[in-house]
């Protein structure tokens, strides 16, 4: 093999990989992209029941209910829209009525939400960021009523 | 007033770190000997100070010393002791300081490693490193102050986070820091050399031992975080996808590129420009992986404060460091020499196949991290890039790379022979595949993946140690001779051999957990939950008050094909002080798998949730790693490496500087 079949065989090989790995990256970022949406989102977008989303708000007060066998409903709100989300499973230690959730799973109905996997945050300090941002943006932002001090 | 101290040795390590980055540099160009040994010195004396520094704030945790506001912050007088001392290294501002400090440790094994690295590289190293000690000591001093006190003192702390207050603290930032920071060696070495404008294989012999050892260190620091978010965060997942484990997957990526790649070049004398370009990536993204973890960008159990200037500060951290390396490289690396072609089928053009799909598998990743970030900051649209993405894009960049490995370490260097090296694979690939066909006989109808997924594993171990059977026996040998001739192999050979066969562990414990199985249900005292064929039965619930946390631990019988297996507890605590409730849970090993527990919400009618997993294999999934790691660590003790590099004598200048 002369010097320049084998730097063409490299070259070869690499453009090779690229393009498999550009291909799988495109394909991948149309299907397995899931969006964030509060509640008023999907209203003003109407998203299409039974798309994937992340869905992310408040917790309703009052509105949680439990099933038998950890059958779990409740209304995930924002300043202008609420929708039921189900949900079966054990709930994380900081999911509270009046706080801050992001639950992923399928929208069934425009009033409807299966939740597959619900999220809360991870201490005292923060609401997930998403929701804090929609809530800023809807000008019903307080700050965070039982964060810790400024300082932290 | 040891605080104080500490603050002070803080900014004299800054004001020593700007000799050991001026004076070097300056020495080297004039090639000044007296000059350039500042380096050494300059780097002990840093190092000296910082770990002074770090002992203070340590002090002050073991004294909860209320008057400084991060001791404040993140502790409190009712903690056990070995919180006290992790805790020092569980908050923004400690973290930081280990970052520095481990930094500045391995400035100084490069200092007392003089006589086995030419001096003006050494030099030029130390710059390099001093130049990264700088910036962070500057973020740290001006951004992340951890000896601000606060007047008056506070009487009580606000304790940790309760999901830092685990043994895994004490261990998985130490060990993932030294991995990434480890990075920054080989990264100094590449800039050094760029610098020099010269670049060999004595080069590649000096660099290789620092990147198996950050390789080493990053693979059980990543795999130490994986099974401690695996217990303690109580979803039984062990790797997410989220974009702070992928912060730590990159370099590991990189890492491992370059390790392959160092080999080549040590050996060949060739792919020296790319891997000076994956040394500086591997650094970088390091780097990209601190921005990402301690800005705020992302929140996770690991951003502890979101404070934009820090962000900032990070940011231009990375700007400088990352474009400021990468214009060298440009700037300097056409100046290098190049080294040979060679022949595609071979060793090293195995090993450049390894690169280019790590290469690539890195770079979708990076993407999928990146990308939502980025689209945020474009469009303000906010998506999730999760495991589906990454199982669809990094997946089928790895398994190519998996099967091609046993026949890559087969082939021999300069000119393989691809039908002679599958030969000698052969029964490998029989029993491999054998087993696959049977596995998927016995468990017909259930997942897919397993088999292959297992069968992949198995192929990995057993084609990894063909390599040591086929090289120390053939046909006829006696035993005994076979086992000299094997236990005569080098140390790199053994080396290779068990880490790859920890991949294949890896890949069999990733595979089995396609046969794991999830069930959740709600309990009262003396019902059963059955999951597969496992079955608990809840025996009680024992409320306990603990120092500075009180929980309700639910006790329950595992049972297994009718037997009593044992007994485990699974515990929702809620910490005192923040007012944090966490849960625990419970894990039984039966074999490599595991019995995981998870204990949720009491009911109104006096049940409590519970949710069951079983996990086939599980535990393999650590041990490869651990194994992979202890791969890379005898291959560290080869003869090679252990000697060192015989540099020529005339680098190394008569004993002109008097040791310090």
């Amino acid at each position: 093999m002369t010097r320049k079949q084998r730097r063409l065989t490299l070259i070869g090989v690499a453009g090779c990989v690229l393009a498999v790995a550009l291909g799988l990256v495109l394909y991948a970022m149309n299907d397995t992209i899931v969006f964030f949406n509060s509640p008023a989102d999907i209203q003003a977008k109407s998203v299409q029941p039974g798309t994937r989303i992340r869905l992310g708000g408040l917790v309703k007060e009052g509105s949680v209910q439990r099933g038998a066998d950890q059958q779990i409903t409740f209304e995930v709100m924002d300043a202008e829209a609420a929708i039921k989300v189900n949900y079966k499973g054990l709930l994380p230690d900081l999911f509270r009525e009046g706080q801050g959730v992001v639950a992923e799973g399928i929208l069934e109905s425009p009033s409807v939400f299966r939740a597959d996997s619900v999220l809360a945050k991870h201490d005292e300090n923060y609401m997930p960021r998403e929701v804090a941002d929609t809530l800023k943006k809807q000008g019903h932002w307080q700050g965070e009523a039982d964060a810790a001090p400024k300082t932290q | 007033m040891l605080v104080e101290a500490g603050h002070f040795a803080l900014a004299l390590a800054l004001g020593l770190s700007l000799i050991q980055f001026l004076v070097p540099l300056w020495g080297a160009r004039a090639n000044d000997p007296v000059l350039m040994a500042v380096a050494p010195t300059s780097a002990l004396a840093v190092f000296a100070c910082i770990a002074f520094s770090f002992l203070a704030l340590t002090s002050a945790y073991l004294s909860s010393d209320f008057s400084v506001l991060n001791v404040v912050q993140n502790s409190h007088s009712a903690k056990p002791l070995i919180y006290k001392i992790s805790g020092v290294w569980g908050n923004h501002e400690g973290s930081m300081l280990l970052w520095v400090l481990i930094l500045a440790l391995f400035g100084a094994v490069v200092a007392i490693s003089r006589n086995s690295i030419p001096m003006r590289l050494q030099a030029n190293t130390l710059a390099v490193q001093a130049a990264v000690t700088i910036a962070f000591l500057l973020f740290i001093l001006t951004t992340s102050n951890p000896f601000t006190r606060v007047v008056p003192a506070a009487l009580e702390g606000q304790d940790l986070n309760p999901l830092l207050q685990d043994p895994g603290l004490a261990i998985h930032p130490p060990l993932l820091y030294i991995g990434y920071v480890g990075f920054s060696i080989s990264f100094a070495f590449a800039c050094a050399a760029l610098i020099d404008g010269r670049i060999d294989a004595v080069w590649a012999r000096i660099v290789r031992p620092w990147t198996l050892g950050a390789w080493a260190f990053l693979t059980l620091g990543i795999a130490m975080g994986s099974y401690w978010a695996y217990y303690e965060l109580g979803w039984g997942g062990w790797w997410f996808w989220d974009p702070v484990e992928n912060a730590s997957l990159m370099p590991w990526l990189a890492g491992t590129a370059l390790m392959h790649s160092t080999v080549v070049m040590e050996k060949r004398d060739a792919l020296k420009v790319w891997t000076i370009l994956l040394a500086i990536l591997t650094f970088s993204l390091s780097l990209l992986g601190t921005f990402l973890v301690r800005s705020g960008v992302l929140t996770s159990v690991h951003s502890f404060a979101v404070d934009p200037e820090r962000g900032t500060f990070i940011l231009g951290i990375l700007i400088l460091f990352i474009g400021g390396s990468l214009a060298l490289f440009a700037w300097r690396a056409p100046m290098l020499k190049q080294g040979g072609l060679f022949a595609p089928v071979s060793r090293e053009g195995a090993l450049v196949v390894n690169n280019l799909f790590l290469a690539t598998a890195c770079a979708t990743v990076f993407i999928g991290t990146l990308y939502p970030l980025a689209l945020e900051v474009l469009t303000g649209e906010k998506i999730s890039v999760g495991a589906p993405f990454f199982n669809f894009t990094f997946l089928p960049l790895i398994v190519p790379l998996l099967l091609l490995l046993p026949l890559g370490q087969t082939l021999a260097w300069k000119r393989g022979n691809f039908l002679g090296t599958a030969q000698r694979l052969y029964a490998v690939f029989g029993i491999s595949i054998l087993a696959t066909i049977v596995m998927f006989a016995f468990t017909y109808g259930g997942p897919v993946a397993a088999p292959l997924g297992i069968g992949l594993g198995l192929y990995l171990v057993l084609g990894s140690l063909n390599e040591i059977v086929t090289r120390s026996w053939s046909k006829g040998t006696p035993p005994a001779v076979a086992w000299r001739k094997a236990r005569g192999l080098p140390r790199s050979a053994w080396g290779t051999a068990i880490a790859h066969a920890g991949v294949g562990l890896t890949v069999i414990g990733i595979a089995a957990t396609a046969w794991g199985i999830e069930a959740i249900g709600s309990l009262k005292v003396g019902e059963r939950l059955k999951g597969g064929d496992y079955e608990v039965r809840l025996e009680r619930v024992i409320p306990r008050v603990e120092a500075n946390y009180r929980e309700d631990a639910a006790v329950l019988t595992v049972f297994g094909s009718g037997r009593e297996l044992g007994t485990l507890e699974t515990m929702k605590r809620l910490y005192v002080t923040r007012g944090m409730p966490t849960t625990e849970a419970g894990i039984l090993t039966v074999g490599l798998g595991q019995v995981y527990a998870s204990i949720g919400d009491a009911q109104p009618d006096g049940s409590v949730g519970i949710r069951l997993y079983h996990k086939p294999l599980v535990l393999l999934i650590w041990i490869g790693s651990l194994v992979m790691a202890i791969g890379g660590g005898i291959s560290l003790t080869d003869r090679r490496l252990r000697i060192g590099a015989p540099a020529p004598a005339k680098a190394i200048p008569p004993n002109a500087v008097p040791a310090e």
